[in-house]
């Protein structure tokens, strides 16, 4: 038994939380403003995440906490020993073992069921905020559903690139209503919001706590001429050969080599450990 | 005829100091209406109440819109006066940096009102950007140039393209030459007088520039410390001013 309140929060904070995660359930997309907490780790390193997985874990949870995909990243770690620690929660690697998956900027590649939660770290909530700086506006705009600046945005990336050149938090559109900033995940991500398990999105800097029940309808923005596509690198994995995952790319030397390998390291590991195989499968591992 | 745009007894006061009170008159289509008068007279105040960028403290503004009807625009709701703002209002700032987005491209810029009023096909917006930069002499190679890389008379015919594109009835100009030298102020005026006969614009301009009103105004209202002493068409209130003050006003341009 350790000496601190279960996963670090006191109670009447982790229900004001529970509160606002509520709100946001009930108002998909929409913004809800939470009184956040100094969280024993810098803004920017997941403190919105965290105060999320905070408020949502019960001692019966099970706990996955990836960064980029990876479960093994600095960021990932130090969490997931934080929970450990001061929640006494059993933790995994395994997504399909998750109870609570805490996330930075990836949704995992194996299908996310009905029992388990996601939890986002989101640094800007508000997808319109480079677009228009005044915070009063903005929800204004939100309020009255004036969306037409966020196509602006899109309109430049096809004048200056040729294409949506938006690669990450990519904006959507929940069930009609709100426009939505979906954390900086790879647009390739975006299809996948449409979900079973509940989303929850935490930001600890700002303030605010916004959520997508299951079944959501989320629909990326675009143009009739230009339609959404949610792109990856044009390669297989190279350690696992899988050819629909997420990857990413490794220089491996100064001469310009390089190899692609699946971002999401649980789902690689699974794929290598049920015999599949890449180019350089066999010496890598 | 149903005028477009009754104003009735608009007063918006700063605490105990007056902004404009007792402004009454009609504007119908296809009309000019000008608005002089100097620095503090309460002509900017009064075009901001019309436009409902301010709350006037009481009065009516009866706009005949499309669908229903004159309607009041001080009490309808916020959502619809600004869905009306952006499809048939418009509102030429006096600084060009007000009105634009500058970080924008002047096709990003045009297309914005597009884009809010529900377009989503790139290829005709871009279009349109295009056209558009044609009708105010901006030549289309600047489109994907940023209004922060334009003069400032190109500002000006850009932020009047980005304002009628959606092809409002009714523009509210705040000092649309302010600033600008007088060869530059001569084309946008000449621009501006086009483009309201061909698309039969109602207007009403706020100016202390007698020649702006004198050239594209039908009518015109002098005011002075927030209240209108004079009004009549423009050749008349120029030509023959009846109150001391226009009288002042008229006798004070400088003769070339």
């Amino acid at each position: 038994m350790s000496d601190y309140s279960f996963a670090y929060l006191d109670e009447q904070t982790k229900r004001m939380i529970r509160r606002a995660i509520l709100k946001g359930l009930a108002v998909p997309g929409y913004q809800v403003p939470f009184a956040s907490r100094e969280m024993p780790m810098p803004y920017g390193w997941g403190t919105g995440g965290v105060q999320v997985s905070a408020a949502t874990l019960t001692p019966d949870d099970t706990l996955k906490v990836i960064d980029q995909g990876a479960d093994d990243t600095t960021n990932a770690v130090s969490i997931r020993k934080f929970f450990e620690k001061t929640a006494g929660v059993d933790t995994t690697e395994k997504t399909a073992e998750a109870s609570v998956i805490q996330t930075r900027h990836r949704i995992p590649e194996a299908e996310l069921t009905e029992d388990q939660i996601l939890v986002y770290q989101v640094p800007i909530p508000e997808p319109l905020r480079f677009l228009e700086p005044r915070e009063s506006e903005t929800r204004k705009m939100h309020a009255l559903e004036e969306y037409g600046l966020m196509h602006v945005k899109l309109y430049e990336d096809i004048s200056q690139h040729g294409a949506i050149a938006t690669a990450y938090a990519y904006p959507v559109k929940v069930e009609g209503r709100y426009v939505m900033d979906p954390s900086p995940i790879p647009k390739f991500d975006n299809p996948k919001m449409e979900m079973a398990a509940i989303q929850l999105f935490g930001a600890g800097r700002e303030q605010r706590i916004y959520a997508l029940p299951p079944y959501t309808q989320v629909v990326s923005l675009d143009f009739e001429d230009y339609p959404f596509e949610a792109s990856k690198a044009d390669h297989p994995c190279d350690l696992c050969g899988a050819e629909d995952s997420y990857l990413d790319e490794v220089i491996l030397d100064d001469a310009g080599s390089r190899m692609f390998v699946c971002s999401d390291t649980d789902y690689c590991r699974s794929r290598r450990e049920a015999g599949h195989s890449g180019r350089l499968g066999e010496e890598a591992v | 005829m149903t005028p477009l745009l009754q104003v009735k007894n608009i007063k918006k006061l700063y605490g105990a100091r007056i902004g404009c009170t007792d402004v009454t008159f009609d504007l119908y289509p296809g009309e000019v209406m000008g608005i002089v008068g100097e620095s503090g007279s309460g002509k900017s105040t009064l075009l901001n109440s019309l436009a409902g960028h301010l709350a006037p403290d009481c009065g009516e503004v009866i706009f005949d819109t499309r669908a229903n009807g004159p309607v009041d625009t001080v009490t309808m709701s916020e959502p619809e006066r600004r869905m009306l703002a952006r499809t048939d209002w418009a509102f030429v700032h006096q600084h060009a940096r007000d009105g634009l987005r500058m970080s924008v491209s002047a096709g990003g810029n045009i297309g914005e009102r597009l884009m809010a009023v529900g377009d989503r096909h790139y290829g005709s917006i871009r279009e349109r950007a295009a056209d558009w930069l044609g009708r105010v002499e901006i030549s289309e190679n600047r489109i994907d140039d940023r209004p922060s890389a334009f003069s400032g008379g190109m500002q000006q015919r850009l932020q009047i393209a980005r304002n009628l594109v959606t092809g409002p009835r009714l523009v509210f100009m705040d000092e649309p030459t302010g600033g600008l030298d007088v060869s530059v102020q001569a084309r946008l005026l000449d621009l501006l007088r086009g483009l309201v006969r061909e698309m039969g614009l109602s207007a009403i301009i706020v100016t202390h520039d007698l020649a702006v009103v004198r050239l594209l105004a039908d009518r015109l209202m002098v005011m002075k410390d927030g209240r209108v002493v004079e009004t009549g068409l423009t050749d008349q209130v120029l030509d023959d001013p009846q109150h001391s003050y226009t009288q002042l006003l008229v006798s004070s341009v400088l003769q070339v």
